[in-house]
């Protein structure tokens, strides 16, 4: 069994997450026993289709799950194994603890940066807000850090484009200013939500390279949710493939690329569309579309679909969840080769 | 035979300001593009936002009036070709029946008050086939993309993003069109579903021989779907070439940079490679000479003044590009 | 290539295995629009109890004259402001609902009539007893009530809201003031509504200097104070008219306002939908514009035109009862909530006759249940909501 490297000291501990959303039509279990660790340092991928609860996970983290939506069971554990871990499933999320959790300990990246801001104040205000909300520092000093900041994320000419009101600016500057939101309150922790998502792909590469940059001047454990195999294999150290609320597989980049344990981690990646294609080259497809969470098949989730099905007991026993920390897929195939081996 | 040739096609936008509404400038949205597409062919008109490709296959199924510029289709009929730039609203009508559209999102694209059935038998019933032929026709073509027969009496709501694309895609192939615009057909939908989407173009192409203006920003995807690639910039066509030579040996350095952003899904070629620099020029205030100039590697003082023309480059292509012979560009392989 | 062989069959479907949830699903499936807003209508419970009372109060407007005891413009001196009567199901002999006769005394300090109860004559209420002629539904000639009193003399009879100052029952005035009050929303809404979708229409398919001359013609109308702009109007009109032509007249004066609310949804619901794919595909098939407006937009938003509607009803009838309280709508003889309510603008007979302040509450009960209908009607409406 392969070992993830586990240099670098643990900042966040998440365990059997659950997330259930309940109205009229029923309980949608939008997570279902989630568990992951971010590193400083490291990049975690994770990637999954619509459905697949990585938003509902990012949402979760920082306590700002709507309405219907309510943890109802696990840990997630900030600082673990150290005397000053917390469990932000614990927490009230209006809590004065919380409040500091968010954007202090761990900031977030949107897929639409205009989420993040509002329309009538300028960036500088909006930064410098966010940087006094988690320091005590006085107005002058705050506005200096808030020109750094947009010097960080590579805005040029920050002097002045401090008093400019986001819509001002394109889609890709905008995003800088988001992601200079986020570091505001000087987190170690990162999510970054389909950051690149909205974003042309000569955009979306500027910025990658610019979340990379930072991660590494800032030692920052970088939670990167997309959808986009490609993003993953640029950024990613660990991968966790999700599917109906559940991590399916988690694998260093290489691994999950080069041997990927779980049928639909192979089946996604064999789907992906490639520059490299020959012309008219068709893909190989998954059949059928992701169930609403609504509607979770019975067993492995995915057996409806999946191509490699080794029986019944695909369909009637839930495989067993992929222990933290370690490489692994949920998967009875799998596991019934690793037994072989 | 070409079944469409688009000269020197314009579309602008006035900038009013005022309070007589005067026109203090305008917006070079389409500013002068050509191409043509044969009998059988599939175009890609790739591009980043703002870049003009989505005016482009709007103006041509006049959907929006044309500023300028002539659009030659020739429906095959034994008919010469039409202009439909200057064609009259009145006459684009039972033009119409030739080129159809495939939209982006298939959640706005079908009626939500239509069972799909009538949804697909609604051009159908528009040019005038009886009611008897129009259902054997919806069987035909739901079985023609892969959907079940119940299907047709089924609401919009009742089917996932993917299946409303194969009705969206039946509705368009409903009169036999000589022309399919696909405006990012598979760019809303999951990746499960894009393989399936993208296999069903490719197998329609095959089997209908169809022609295609695929408008797409995703290159992964136009690799897999076209035969010739035209790239535009801030309303432009910068670089035509047929795909597998514009991904090999691309002539722009626009084209260059695009490539080289797409990221590709293999960690190992995880590159330290050249991300082109700025931002996409404004189309309402483009930079003189070539308009890529302030984000290009190579530029020179002739770039910064002087507009280059799309000019032919052999074996079928052509590229925009005052450095086009010297320039020795990195492609994908 | 063949299509068959180039992708994968679609997997099974996941649900089949639970017929329930199969079953539910089908439903679901082949729902119409109309199903699923009316699914969607029936989770608000205060919409569906309103639209029971709606219907309720429609009920009393087409059946006015059946419910009413007793003729409501029969006036009697000797019977005037006679407080409300309860009817008493028992006496000595088991269930005999009956109501007492009323014993006039003169107050001798203010020469006053009151009316107290006089048990010594018991008048038997029973149900379909023949009363006053008039025509049910229009169409059929009859006598018949839903209930009465039998055998009393000339003058008596059941006053159950009491009477007023001319002796008319309040209850049976009530339930055709009903009719008229009701009726004339409805009339009014139906104009509003014509004006609002032809003006809103034209505003938002052609767009131009006709938007334009509309739009202007909407916030000008709109900026002009309501109350006053009524009253002007009202007073111009010729006090030789009929009670049907007032009736017509008013209708028109208070649909001038309703109907620039409803041409802004309809035209802010036309320019939205004209940039809808689904009506761009329509245009690219070939459809005329009238195909494309009447089979493809109009549907899109006729619910939430039917909302915008049973919101402005409300305004209709309150703008009918103000008029009528202010003097400057209906006339008597006509009845309406508005009339009634007139009755009470005068203090001191309200402070011996309270009971004539009971038509605000058919009013209120009426605004409040379209008010709710109509918020249950638009979230109801939209189908991605």
């Amino acid at each position: 069994m392969q070992q993830t490297p586990m240099a670098e000291r643990t900042a966040l501990a998440i365990r059997d997450l659950a997330v259930q959303f309940e109205s009229e039509q029923g309980v949608v279990r939008a997570l279902d026993g989630v568990s992951f660790d971010l590193h400083a340092g490291r990049t975690l991928g994770i990637v999954g289709e619509s459905g697949c609860g990585k938003s509902v996970t990012a949402r979760s983290i920082l306590r700002i799950v709507d309405r219907p939506g309510r943890i109802t069971g696990g840990h997630m554990l900030l600082d673990p194994g150290t005397p000053q871990e917390v469990d932000l499933a614990a927490l009230d999320p209006e809590s004065k603890r919380m409040r500091e959790v968010r954007g202090g300990r761990i900031g977030l990246i949107f897929q639409e940066p205009m989420t993040a801001l509002s329309v009538h104040y300028t960036v500088g205000n909006q930064i410098i807000e966010a940087v006094r909300q988690h320091s005590d520092v006085s107005k002058e000093e705050a506005r200096n850090r808030a020109i750094e900041l947009l010097r960080e994320v590579g805005i040029p000419r920050p002097e002045t484009r401090i008093s400019a009101y986001p819509f001002e600016l394109s889609g890709g500057l905008r995003q800088r200013v988001g992601i200079a939101m986020a570091l505001a309150g000087d987190p170690e922790i990162v999510i970054a939500d389909e950051p690149t998502t909205a974003l042309d792909v000569t955009t979306q590469a500027q910025i990658l390279a610019l979340l990379r940059r930072l991660q590494a001047e800032k030692n920052i454990a970088l939670m990167l949710i997309t959808h986009d195999m490609g993003v993953i294999a640029e950024m990613a150290d660990e991968v966790a493939v999700m599917y109906l609320g559940r991590v399916v597989e988690f694998a260093p980049v290489q691994q999950v690329f080069a041997a990927p344990r779980h049928p639909y981690t192979r089946a996604l990646l064999r789907a992906v569309p490639s520059i490299l294609a020959t012309p008219r080259q068709r893909l190989s497809t998954i059949g059928g579309a992701v169930p609403h969470p609504g509607s979770r098949p019975t067993g492995c989730a995915y057996h409806p679909r999946c191509s490699e099905r080794i029986g019944a007991i695909c369909m009637e026993q839930r495989p067993r969840p992929v222990p933290s920390g370690e490489a692994g897929a949920s998967c009875f195939k799998d596991e019934a080769r690793e037994q072989a081996a | 035979m070409n079944l469409l040739e688009v000269e020197d096609l314009k579309k602008h936008y006035p900038i009013r300001a005022g309070l007589l509404r005067r026109e203090v400038g305008r917006v070079r949205a389409v500013d002068g593009v050509s191409f043509h597409i044969a009998k059988g062919e599939t175009l890609a008109l790739v591009g980043e936002s703002g870049c003009g490709k989505t005016t482009v296959s709007r103006c041509i199924l006049r959907a929006l009036p044309v500023t300028s510029g002539a659009i030659r289709f020739a429906t095959g009929d034994g008919e010469a070709a039409v202009d439909l730039a200057t064609l009259p609203k009145r006459q684009i009508r039972p033009l119409r029946r030739h080129m159809q559209m495939i939209f982006q999102d298939p959640y706005a694209s079908l009626n939500p008050r239509m069972m799909v059935g009538d949804i697909i038998a609604e051009p159908l019933k528009v040019n005038g086939v009886p009611a008897a032929e129009r259902r054997d026709r919806v069987l035909e073509l739901l079985e023609l993309v892969q959907m079940p027969p119940g299907a047709r009496t089924r609401f919009p709501h009742a089917f996932s993003g993917g299946q409303r694309q194969r009705v969206g895609i039946a509705r368009a192939l409903a009169l036999n069109p000589k022309l399919v615009v696909a405006d990012e057909p598979v760019s809303a939908l999951d990746v499960s579903v894009q393989a399936q989407i993208i296999n069903l173009l490719l197998d329609l192409q095959d089997r209908l021989g169809l022609s295609m203006l695929f408008v797409a920003h995703d290159l992964s995807v136009v690799r897999h779907v076209s035969d010739r690639v035209a790239v535009m910039y801030v309303g432009r066509i910068v670089e035509v070439a047929p795909t597998d030579a514009l991904y090999r040996a691309p002539l722009h350095p626009y084209t260059e940079a695009l490539l080289a952003a797409v990221p590709a899904p293999d960690p190992t070629r995880r590159s330290r490679r050249r991300v082109a620099q700025g931002e996409v020029a404004d189309p309402a205030n483009p930079p003189p000479g070539c308009a890529f100039h302030p984000r290009c590697p190579y530029a020179v003082e002739r770039c910064r003044q002087e507009r280059p023309e799309l000019m032919p480059a052999g074996n079928g292509r052509a590229v925009s590009c005052h450095r086009a012979g010297e320039l020795e560009l990195a492609g994908v392989r | 290539m063949s299509v068959s062989t180039a992708s994968d069959p679609p997997a099974s479907d996941p649900r089949a295995s639970d017929p329930k949830a199969a079953a539910a699903e089908a439903r679901y499936a082949e729902a119409t629009q109309l199903q699923l807003t009316w699914w969607r209508f029936r989770r608000h419970k205060l919409a569906v109890v309103s639209l029971f009372v709606i219907a309720l109060f429609y009920g009393i407007a087409i059946f006015a004259d059946f419910l009413a005891a007793s003729d409501p413009h029969a006036t009697d001196a000797r019977r005037s402001f006679i407080p409300p009567q309860g009817i008493h199901l028992f006496d000595e002999n088991g269930f005999n609902p009956h109501v007492y006769g009323l014993r006039g005394v003169r107050n001798p300090r203010t020469f006053q009539l009151s009316y107290s109860p006089d048990p010594a004559r018991k008048l038997p209420v029973r149900l379909f007893t023949r009363g006053y002629t008039y025509n049910l539904l229009g169409l059929i000639e009859t006598d018949i009530h839903l209930f009465g009193i039998e055998g009393g003399r000339p003058g008596e009879g059941i006053f159950l809201l009491g009477t007023d100052q001319l002796g008319r029952d309040l209850y049976s005035r009530m339930m055709v003031a009903t009719r008229v009050s009701l009726s004339i929303g409805l009339a009014g809404v139906t104009l509003s509504l014509f004006l609002g979708v032809l003006l809103g229409g034209i505003s938002g398919l052609y767009g131009g200097w006709v938007d334009l001359l509309i739009q202007r013609l909407i916030e000008l109308l709109r900026s002009v104070p309501t109350i006053p702009l009524w009253m002007g109007l009202a007073a111009a009109l010729p006090r030789t008219w009929s009670v049907i032509e007032v009736y017509f007249a008013i209708t028109i004066i208070i649909s001038l306002i309703g109907w620039t609310d409803l041409a802004r949804v309809v035209r802010g619901r036309f320019l939205a939908l004209r940039e809808e794919d689904f009506v761009v595909a329509a245009e690219l098939s070939g459809a005329s514009q009238g195909r494309i407006i009447f089979r493809h937009m109009l549907p899109s938003f006729a619910s939430h035109v039917i909302a915008a509607t049973s919101l402005a009803l409300p305004a209709m009838i309150i703008s009918e009862t103000s008029l009528s309280f202010l003097g400057l709508g209906l006339r008597p003889p006509a009845v309406s909530w508005g009339i009634l309510l007139q009755d009470a603008q005068n203090i001191q007979v309200l402070a011996g006759a309270p009971w004539l302040l009971s038509a605000a509450v058919p009013v209120t009960l009426v605004i409040l249940a379209f008010n709710f209908l109509g918020d249950g009607l638009r979230d109801a409406a939209d189908p991605y909501g």
